[in-house]
């Protein structure tokens, strides 16, 4: 167990003692003591940065599982440790945000950081585990954790609905990604990424490659919430406020696209690949844009806004499989898509986690999340209208702040497919830059959707709950603090790009990095009139212009039927799947034994008449036959009499002295295959149970005493006689095809020499095979008692009266 | 309603019962060399007992065969698998039989078998069953 280990379960520990931090030390914040650990953690892996650089990565290994190959082993490389700075990086500034946002008297604060360290640690896992059962593992620990935290406020409906939502459709995805990494493992025999990167050209031929990257790729849909997965996300938000900025912005939604990031090595040779990645990702950016301009809750604008940029860098990361295809170019310009997918994560995580502080605090401040409600806040929230312009100004891609470098590079990278000459991107290549010029003039509108309105223009009319005023201090800490980032990652760049972006990219593009074409990483504001200085300048045209005229064509929205949205498919889906499942159980478990026996012996009928037909096993071989007697005859059709007067008979009466007339007659039977015992037990059996019939009979209430004949139906018919034809040709079959002499010569020969006694059947029941006999007692005994308690214990009718 | 007189049938009884013991005895011991056996033996051992109870009723017989056959059931299971444990005490496998000849005071030589103590507890097992049976069934209400 290394140090490195112990980072990735310490949140887990630290989660075990956190309710006693709460029940015992109530004077304090429990959040304070959580605060401590992700700092820790940031420290501790700031101190990798150099070593990644240098070596390339880090990797120790726990034994778990040895014998499955399943080892716990932790790998930091530039990606991973990407995640993990900004797993713990923004999980401190989430928990200091949290200790503020949420009242130490009114929450019940015990599980929510429980939860949320639960989480961080599974996040860490997710993205340190280089064995793929430990990542899915630390995977569905984040689903989990991720639902108790939406479902948080559990006594509230919604919250309820969107956990439930966010775990069927997140573990859905996570049970295809397991197929996917099993599938993996059948090709390559290993569930190390490592291995199977390593083995990453032999697998392209396999016929389980494609079923395994679209398994994988599901997972990381779901995860992501990529189109049409999407739906989970903006339900998510019912979650408090610390938690959407958490792990609905930055760091569980991007769980999918590291497994991308993560996986590209192994599949982005692969044509499919390319073409899902990238269409479901500018398919995301588009569709999540242009709803997000129709929300009027300030946490579902975030919400479609973090999916259509995370369609973003999906997109992205699509595009960079491109650059495998051209090895042979020196300066590659499709390995810019991967540095700005990377970029665009970093910018993405800090701007986004801060706009979700603000709409918090706005939340906070004024007790609505509303736009339609808000507005003119401007002057009572200065520093909240600061955070908050910076934010959506860098997430509409302006200058002077980090998304406008991303975006940038964005348009770069999807202006160069123009150039691919590969799976007919000649033709409908020209659909990326297209897509994502739209996408982006959506994404303006809303940010400037989500500034203006929120704090310009006049206050609504209705009081707020509060009267709002500047927020606490500690409150604003964290946003500043990421708007910081922002602006310097937005002027500085590259102090970034040497020391993490660089890493994370050969991470990706493990292809270049042997090669030893380390590309190097520059990211600069002014790169000359190119075309996606055009582009931007465009977008803020078109996008200002839509803005103000946003009255004019709002009613867009509506010409789309709210029947046919993805959400009220998923809700008519379950609904369905619901009743139908529910109609099917009703219509086959009806509750009557008649027709479980019916279901019973069709399944009998239809298994042992194909297994027949398919070995060829009916045979009917006449040649060793025993010769047939007179006796035989005449008990046979004595017994046949008997058998068809049960089935007819008026009477049940009839019946059983019918039934007792076949038992007879198989005690006769016995007397001429010459078996005594057999004989002598039937003979005193069939009188018993007669007898007991007779009572059963005699005890039958007056009211249904009516007697009548056994009602014919076609059906029982059709599977009496098959079953009874199905058994005969068994019969007949397996005489002719007896493979091995009998044992019983071994009795035979045995039965006065070694066991001393000259009744063979006897000699079987009570000394060769004396141990079935004893349990055949025991059985005796059961049902003797079984009786008794029965009838002398009936506990309920007593009660009754 | 008048009291029927059941004498004839009892009298045959009291005569028939015994000889069908002895029968069932007589099926019993011969089981390991002719047909017959501890399960015939239980069966035919219970026909007599019916037999007074169908003569007699409930109370007499028991008052004349004072037997709990629930703990017959337990003493012949015990029967059986006490005759399985022993043969470990031998060192040999569970169930193991032995049987010799010997010379015994009255009857002479003898042909000993521990089988025939599993068979007791098959016969005391199938008695005690089938009477548990009726018995419970015929005093039910």
């Amino acid at each position: 167990m290394s140090l490195l280990h112990l980072a990735i379960i310490a949140p887990f520990i630290l989660a075990f003692f956190v309710p006693f931090f709460y029940k015992k030390i109530k004077a304090v914040h429990t959040g304070w003591f959580v605060l401590i650990l992700p700092a820790i953690l940031f420290a501790y892996f700031l101190r990798f940065l150099p070593a990644v650089k240098n070596q390339g990565a880090i990797q120790e290994t726990v034994n778990w599982i040895p014998s499955l190959g399943i080892d716990f082993t932790a790998y930091v490389d530039g990606l991973g440790l990407l995640f993990a700075l900004l797993i713990t990086g923004i999980g401190s500034l989430v928990v200091l945000y949290s200790i503020f946002y949420l009242s130490k008297a009114k929450e019940n604060l015990g599980s929510f950081y429980v939860y949320l360290l639960m989480f961080m640690g599974a996040m860490l896992g997710v993205v340190l585990s280089d064995n793929l059962i430990v990542l899915y593992t630390f995977w569905e620990l984040t689903s989990f954790s991720s639902f108790l935290l939406i479902g948080y406020w559990y006594h509230r409906e919604r919250s309820r609905y969107g956990a439930q939502k966010s775990m069927l459709i997140t573990v859905f995805g996570g049970l295809a990604m397991l197929g996917g990494f099993l599938l993996l493992y059948f090709m390559t025999g290993s569930f190390s990424i490592r291995e199977i990167i390593s083995q990453a050209g032999d697998m392209t031929g396999d016929p389980f490659f494609i079923p395994a990257l679209i398994l994988v790729l599901l997972g990381a849909f779901t995860k992501s919430a990529q189109f049409p997965f999407h739906i989970w996300l903006p339900d998510a938000m019912e979650a408090p406020t610390p938690v959407s900025a958490y792990l609905h912005s930055a760091t569980m939604v991007k769980a999918g696209i590291y497994l991308v990031a993560r996986m590209s090595p192994v599949f982005a040779e692969e044509g499919t690949w390319f073409w899902l990645v990238s269409i479901f990702g500018i398919i995301t950016l588009v569709w999540a844009s242009f709803n997000a301009v129709k929300q009027t809750d300030l946490k579902a604008i975030l919400a479609f806004s973090t999916v259509s940029q995370l369609g973003l860098i999906m997109s992205l990361l699509g595009i960079g499989a491109a650059a495998l295809h051209y090895t042979q170019l020196n300066d590659n310009i499709y390995m810019a898509a991967t540095v700005a997918a990377v970029f665009h994560l970093i910018n993405h995580a800090t701007f986004k986690g801060s706009l979700f502080m603000v709409a918090g605090i706005v939340d906070h401040e004024t007790g609505t999340r509303d736009i339609r409600h808000l507005g003119g806040l401007m002057h009572l929230m200065p520093i909240t209208f600061t955070i908050a312009l910076i934010g959506t100004f860098s997430m509409a891609g302006l200058p002077p702040f980090n998304g406008f470098l991303s975006k940038e590079m964005f348009f770069a990278a999807m202006v160069n497919v123009l150039s691919l000459d590969i799976f007919n991107l000649e033709t409908y290549g020209v659909l990326f830059p297209v897509l994502a010029w739209v996408g982006s003039v959506f994404t303006f509108i809303y940010s400037m959707i989500l500034l203006f309105k929120t704090f310009t223009g006049k206050q609504p009319a209705q009081k707020w709950e509060k009267k709002p005023h500047e927020a606490p201090l500690g409150m604003l800490l964290s946003p500043i603090i990421l708007a910081a980032l922002v602006i310097v990652f937005g002027l500085f760049p590259n102090i970034l790009s040497a020391s993490i972006i660089e890493p994370a990219a050969d991470a990706i593009m493990p292809a270049f990095a042997e090669a030893g074409q380390a590309f190097n990483v520059n990211i600069t504001m002014w790169h000359g009139f190119s075309a996606e200085l055009y582009m931007t300048i465009a977008v803020v045209v078109v996008g200002l212009f839509l803005y103000v005229f946003l009255p004019k064509w709002k009613h867009i929205y509506n010409i789309f039927p709210k029947k046919l949205s993805l959400n009220a498919l998923y809700d008519q889906g379950l609904v369905r799947t619901e009743k139908i499942s529910k109609n099917m159980t009703n219509a086959y478990m009806n509750g009557s034994i008649r027709s479980y026996m019916i279901y019973i012996f069709i399944a009998f009928i239809g298994i042992l008449s194909y297994s027949m037909i398919e070995k060829k096993a009916v045979s009917f071989e006449l040649s060793n036959l025993a010769p047939i007697g007179v006796y035989e005859i005449v008990l046979a059709i004595i017994i046949t009499v008997a058998s068809i007067t049960i089935l007819f008979a008026k009477s049940r009466l009839t019946s059983i002295i019918a039934l007792g007339a076949v038992g007879y007659t198989v005690a006769l039977f016995f007397v001429l295959f010459r078996a005594p015992d057999l004989a002598l037990t039937q003979l005193v059996i069939e009188t018993v149970s007669v007898a007991l019939f007779l009572l059963a009979f005699y005890h039958l209430p007056k009211m249904s005493r009516k007697e009548e004949r056994i009602r014919f139906k076609m059906a029982s018919a059709v599977v009496s006689l098959g079953v009874g034809v199905v058994v005969t040709l068994i019969a007949l079959s397996a005489h002719n095809n007896k493979l091995f002499d009998s044992i019983a010569q071994y009795y035979i020969e045995n039965t006065k020499e070694q066991a001393g006694g000259a009744n063979m059947v006897n000699v079987i029941l009570v000394d060769f095979r004396g141990f079935d006999t004893m349990f055949e007692i025991a059985v005796l005994g059961i049902a003797a008692l079984g009786i008794f308690g029965m009838i002398k214990l009936r506990l309920s009718r007593r009660q009754d009266g | 309603m008048r009291k029927t007189n059941d004498l004839i049938l009892q009298t045959v009884t009291k005569i028939v019962s015994f000889m069908i013991f002895m029968f069932a005895l007589h099926i019993f011991f011969a089981g390991h060399n002719n047909p017959g056996g501890g399960f015939v033996g239980g069966l035919l051992t219970s026909g007599a007992i019916v037999l007074l109870l169908l003569a007699y009723d409930l109370k007499t017989v028991a008052g004349s065969l004072p037997i709990d056959y629930k703990i017959l059931i337990a003493v012949g299971l015990l029967f059986a698998v006490g005759t399985g444990l022993g043969s470990l005490v031998f060192d040999v496998p569970f169930l193991t039989h032995a049987h010799d000849i010997f010379t015994l005071p009255i009857l002479g030589e003898t042909h000993l078998h521990t089988a025939v103590l599993f068979d007791i507890g098959v016969y005391l097992v199938v008695v005690g069953t089938t009477m548990t049976i009726i018995q419970t069934i015929g005093e039910n209400e």
